[in-house]
């Protein structure tokens, strides 16, 4: 694989980091991103396993308004103390 | 009781024979007060006539993104009892078979971390535990996978995948739904707790057309057990039938939908080339009948809930597949679904709706399914002789 998972993960998290605040980014999202700018270079499987290291490392967090989104964890809004 | 609990406008929903959830919740009250003041919030929305959760889109334990539905209250000062009150399910086993230490166990979890109220089961399978508040999350989710159980789906995964009880005790089972259903659950246990599609994905599974799961209504993929070859009939035990003074004609013969029962005497016969294999006279004559031995499964795709458009009931589209471990066919079709689903699906568009937007010709296509007879919903209506190699066969494009 000429790009690695870890190299995948930093780019879809600049991203969402991009997108914070602004659009709610699906998995599908991110999957799309990669396949436009890497193109064969990468496989669905890559772009999963590289969503999982965001996600396990605790960089993003899943959210769920109306379809679930990965995001950057924050206090949300509606939380009370 | 909670002394305070005035709680008049539920109160009436106790009334009458039939059980109700203002009873049990109250009956805990006295203890809890998430209990209580989820009975007085409720209240409040019933005399104010309007809901006051706010959605908590952002709650979960770490690594996963589903088995929690983050809720809390619009009024935390006045019930601050229910400030937090998260949802959290729980991946039932299959068939939900448990014994009384596991049920009891997961009992001393939820009073410990949680309301000590629960929902079994929620519409998906699951254990449904019933309000939490954030910080309890991680530690209920330690205590539960300490004794062995895991979070369900939630959101834009697959759903925990459920099943009836199927041969642990049934006779009708045309497979295993047991073991089918735990294969899928650990085989996709990313697509489980890591939301990747455009919606939310539901797999039922049921060993016999009684459908006990309601997988043909209630699931984007049902898979429901059939056979391909005769029932099985015991003259015998039917000729005892017509012995106990049974009305084998009116209850059996004329029911049959497509009259393909004929009785002569203390005899029946089947012709079941035209049988439809609907369950009828399996279920009234258990003893006599029995389901075939060439046993496997049908799938349908599409059922959903009309949430964002109508209720659709699934289509048949594999009328049969064997099903024997390791199931390399069937993961492998769910695998290329999801797979069509993914790259081609919009936002919240759950599999029924994708396949009537992008046609079921495009979809079999893409997928790698057969058209087959049971695809036609409606006379006149075929959806598949659009395909590229009639029209280069014909020469020309009927529009017919
Ligand atoms: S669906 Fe069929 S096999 Fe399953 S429990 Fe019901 S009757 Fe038995
Ligand atoms: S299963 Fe249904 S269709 Fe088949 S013979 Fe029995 S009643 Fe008729």
């Amino acid at each position: 694989m000429a790009v690695s998972v870890e190299q995948l993960a930093d780019e879809m998290f600049a991203i969402v980091e991009e997108s914070a605040g602004k659009r709610k980014l699906k998995a599908g999202d991110l999957q799309k991103a990669m396949a436009a700018k890497h193109g064969d270079e990468v496989s669905r499987k890559d772009v999963k396993a590289g969503i999982k290291l965001l996600i396990d490392s605790g960089r993003c967090v899943y959210g769920y308004f109306g379809g679930s989104s990965i995001e950057l964890p924050r206090t949300e809004g509606a939380a009370n103390e | 009781m909670a002394d305070d609990l005035k709680i008049p406008l539920l109160e009436e929903l106790e009334k009458g024979p039939w059980p109700s959830f203002v009873t049990d919740i109250k009956s805990v009250a006295g203890k809890s007060e998430m209990a209580a003041d989820l009975l007085r919030q409720l209240e409040k929305s019933y005399e104010d006539k309007r809901g006051y959760w706010k959605h908590g889109g952002l709650v979960g334990v770490r690594g996963y993104g589903g088995g929690v539905i983050g809720r809390y209250s619009a009024l935390p000062e006045e019930f601050p009892g229910v400030s937090h009150f998260h949802t959290v399910r729980v991946n039932q086993p299959s068939g939900w078979v448990y014994t009384a230490d596991a049920l009891n166990g997961i009992m001393d979890i939820w009073d410990e971390h949680g309301s000590g109220l629960t929902n079994m089961h929620g519409s998906t399978g699951d254990m449904v535990l019933l309000g939490t508040r954030t910080e309890e999350l991680e530690p209920t989710f330690l205590a539960l996978t300490q004794k062995g159980w895991d979070l369900g789906g939630s959101g834009s995964d697959m759903r925990t995948p459920s099943c009836c009880i199927g041969p642990a005790r049934c006779e009708y089972a045309c497979f295993d739904t047991l073991a089918l259903t735990y294969n899928l659950t650990q085989e996709y246990q990313d697509e489980l707790h890591r939301p990747m599609f455009n919606y939310k994905f539901k797999i039922k599974v049921s060993g016999c057309p009684n459908d006990c799961t309601a997988a043909i209504a209630r699931s984007d993929m049902a898979i429901i057990g059939i056979w391909k070859d005769d029932i099985k009939v015991n003259q015998e035990e039917f000729a005892k039938y017509v012995d106990s003074g049974m009305d084998v004609q009116g209850i059996v013969v004329d029911m049959c939908p497509t009259s393909c029962i004929s009785v002569d005497g203390k005899t029946i016969d089947i012709d079941d080339s035209n049988c439809v294999k609907c369950m009828h006279c399996i279920n009234k004559m258990p003893k006599a009948l029995a389901v075939g031995d060439e046993k496997g499964a049908a799938i349908a795709l599409g059922a959903k809930a009309p949430i964002v458009d109508g209720a659709l009931f699934g289509s048949i589209m594999v009328p049969f597949i064997e099903l024997e471990e390791p199931y390399e066919e069937l993961h492998d079709l769910i695998e290329r679904i999801w797979e069509f689903w993914d790259e081609h699906g919009k936002a919240r568009e759950r599999i029924g709706e994708f396949i009537e937007r992008v046609t079921l010709a495009r979809f079999c296509e893409e997928v790698g399914l057969d058209p087959i007879p049971q695809m036609v919903t409606h006379p006149r209506e075929n959806p598949y002789i659009f395909y590229e190699e009639y029209f280069a066969e014909e020469g020309e494009g009927s529009e017919e």
